[in-house]
């Protein structure tokens, strides 16, 4: 049924309907309202047959949700940011326990300096732990990869992360068409687990590992996950067979084929990079990562091998280096001399506007772009600041000064 | 496409205020997207919503930085931020205010049609009909007058689907009053 709700709030009903037996969160903005949502659909009896647990942290979070889902529940939990990292141990374990529990992650920038506002950091932070990253491109896609993301998990048994931008697709309301529960039920059979904890039947999981197997266990979890690179668009087809729209795979791409320049990217910023596209005439193609884990790497390739060059839009980067995404992106384009431009943007929640994207797509189709360009970064503040910082041993906190430069007057002095 | 960008402050219903607008848009069988401006809300602070109503599905996802109208729910923000930035020369402006323009002290910062702008006494309006100083829905009622790109009755019924019972009631007799003496031009009530 169509209706015209918060992203947040298509996702509870998504999850609702995929009937889940244990829900455990901690809320963090962004994703407050969904694990708040999916609360009172508990307590209502509008899902039926699920424990809600409250719990004090997102470490805990998590770690009921290991044991639920080891003792053969479908266990969904939510995140973000620091949430995430407070879990991170227990994010590892999931994945290395081979549990199928779906989290939600309202992607939200990483502190220091405290930031609430959407980039992708926090489920970057996490890309090598071994689980599955769907991320979504709007809200749409949002409610459908949740439904997706349960079937591609327990049929892997792994545990898959559905990233959808904080703010800009949690808090967005707008028409979502919320599939009936017969649909789903048909799509989504109930959870057989592949290992399970029973007091009648003792048996343990988590073992220690030593030398002698350590590298065969972890080599398998790289097996299983490039095996779902085969399952994601298979389980995106028979999505497709019951609820008539093609809501996942791997990537997506629009006019990649003619275009000279392709621009890539990962979850909402499509939207706005599309709409840029058709105000302009140059060859613009654009393609979307949906899987990051696994990454696609020979359809990436495959759909950019006839591009003159490749430009790369991430919300997050890895200080030190550059872009994350980029990084992955020439992995899948090693040998073809076609150029990988970096650009990131969106930071700590920065808009990104089409006017800035029209300067960028300008420079970019004259290859007239640094291989790592900060999109809108103000220079004048940073010079200003590496002068203090040149001039003073003792200049403050840069965050601090950067906010009194900007003439937020309530930030800390500098001596 | 229709972009509308209504600043107010933390408890004055400002998110409420896009999400019934979009509701009300997708209730006539548009394409509609509210999103809040995006900060740690909380009573009293500046807060920003936007709603974006199209015949065709809509992919943008920047702020609304050129919006077709404006609703400021609160004038004691012209001191605070620039909430006029970017507005049409064609757009509409709905200010909550009993007082006239001149006594805002903002003529010289608006450049558009006297028709296009509305002062409306909606905080007044709300402690008539609601008893509660909360001037979105009338506002709501306003837009739907001045403009015509929303109907009031899909107004009315976006405001019962989201607050069912006295609440929404109440809201909706008050966003009707604001239509009426808009449509009816009652320089009067207007002026409180």
């Amino acid at each position: 049924m169509l209706k015209q709700i918060e992203g947040s709030h298509g996702v509870a009903e998504a999850v609702a309907l995929c009937r889940p037996e244990v829900i455990c969160a901690y809320p963090i903005t962004p994703q407050t309202h969904i694990v708040e949502d999916l609360g009172a659909l508990v307590k209502s009896g509008k899902i039926e047959n699920c424990e809600y647990i409250n719990v004090e942290s997102e470490f805990a979070a998590l770690s009921v949700g290991i044991g639920s889902s080891a003792a053969g529940a479908r266990t969904y939990t939510a995140t973000a940011s620091q949430g995430m990292l407070f879990m991170a141990e227990a994010v590892y374990n999931a994945s290395g326990l081979g549990l199928p529990i779906v989290m939600t992650v309202g992607n939200r920038s990483i502190g220091a300096p405290i930031n609430i506002w959407n980039d992708q950091s926090d489920s970057m932070s996490m890309r090598d732990a071994g689980w599955i990253q769907l991320f979504v491109e709007d809200n749409q896609q949002a409610v459908d990869m949740h439904i997706q993301a349960f079937k591609i998990a327990e049929a892997l048994s792994l545990p898959v992360m559905v990233c959808m931008d904080g703010f800009i697709l949690t808090h967005a309301i707008e028409g979502i068409d919320v599939p009936d529960q017969k649909q789903v039920d048909k799509f989504l059979p109930p959870f057989v687990p592949r290992q399970v904890l029973d007091p009648e039947d003792p048996v343990s999981i988590g073992a220690m590992v030593g030398p002698e197997a350590f590298t065969e266990v972890r080599y398998i979890a790289h097996k299983k996950q490039k095996e779902a690179l085969d399952l994601i668009p298979q389980i995106n087809e028979d999505f497709k067979q019951i609820f008539g729209r093609d809501s996942g795979g791997l990537i997506s791409t629009t006019n990649t084929e003619d275009a000279d320049t392709v621009v890539v990217t990962l979850g909402s910023v499509i939207g706005t990079i599309e709409e840029a596209i058709d105000e302009q005439d140059e060859k613009i193609g654009a393609l979307t990562i949906r899987s990051f884990r696994p990454f696609p790497l020979e359809q990436i390739r495959s759909a950019l091998k006839d591009a003159k060059r490749v430009v790369v839009f991430e919300k997050c980067f890895a200080v030190g280096i550059g872009g994350i995404v980029a990084n992955n992106v020439r992995m899948a384009m090693s040998g073809t001399n076609i150029p990988v431009y970096e650009v990131i943007a969106g930071l700590g929640g920065r808009p990104i506007t089409r006017k800035s994207l029209h300067k960028l797509f300008k420079d970019a189709v004259k290859d007239n772009l640094e291989d790592v360009t900060f999109m809108d970064l103000n220079k004048d503040v940073v010079d200003r600041e590496l002068e203090r910082e040149h001039k003073l041993i003792q200049a403050g906190s840069v965050a601090e000064n950067i906010l009194r430069d900007g003439g937020v007057v309530n930030a800390a002095k500098t001596t | 496409m229709f972009q509308v960008r209504i600043h107010g402050r933390g408890g004055q219903g400002v998110v409420s205020a896009a999400e019934i607008l979009s509701v009300a848009a997708f209730i006539e069988g548009k394409h509609s997207q509210a999103v809040p401006s995006f900060g740690s809300e909380r009573m009293g602070a500046p807060v920003v919503a936007f709603c974006r109503i199209d015949d065709k599905p809509i992919k943008l996802r920047e702020p609304i930085l050129e919006p077709d109208a404006l609703i400021v729910q609160d004038p004691t923000l012209f001191n605070a931020i620039d909430v006029f930035a970017g507005l049409s020369k064609n757009g509409y402006l709905l200010i909550n205010s009993k007082r006239s323009i001149g006594e805002l002290g903002i003529a010289d910062a608006i450049h558009l049609p006297d028709d296009k702008v509305r002062l409306v006494p909606a905080t007044e309006i709300a402690l008539k009909h609601i008893k509660r100083p909360l001037p979105n829905a009338v506002l709501l009622g306003a837009l739907a007058a001045t403009t015509g790109v929303i109907k009031i009755d899909s107004v009315i019924e976006a405001i019962a689907s989201k607050f069912p019972g006295k609440v929404g009631e109440l809201n909706i007799q008050a966003a009707e009053a604001a239509y009426k003496l808009i449509k009816q031009n009652n320089q009067e009530e207007l002026t409180c």
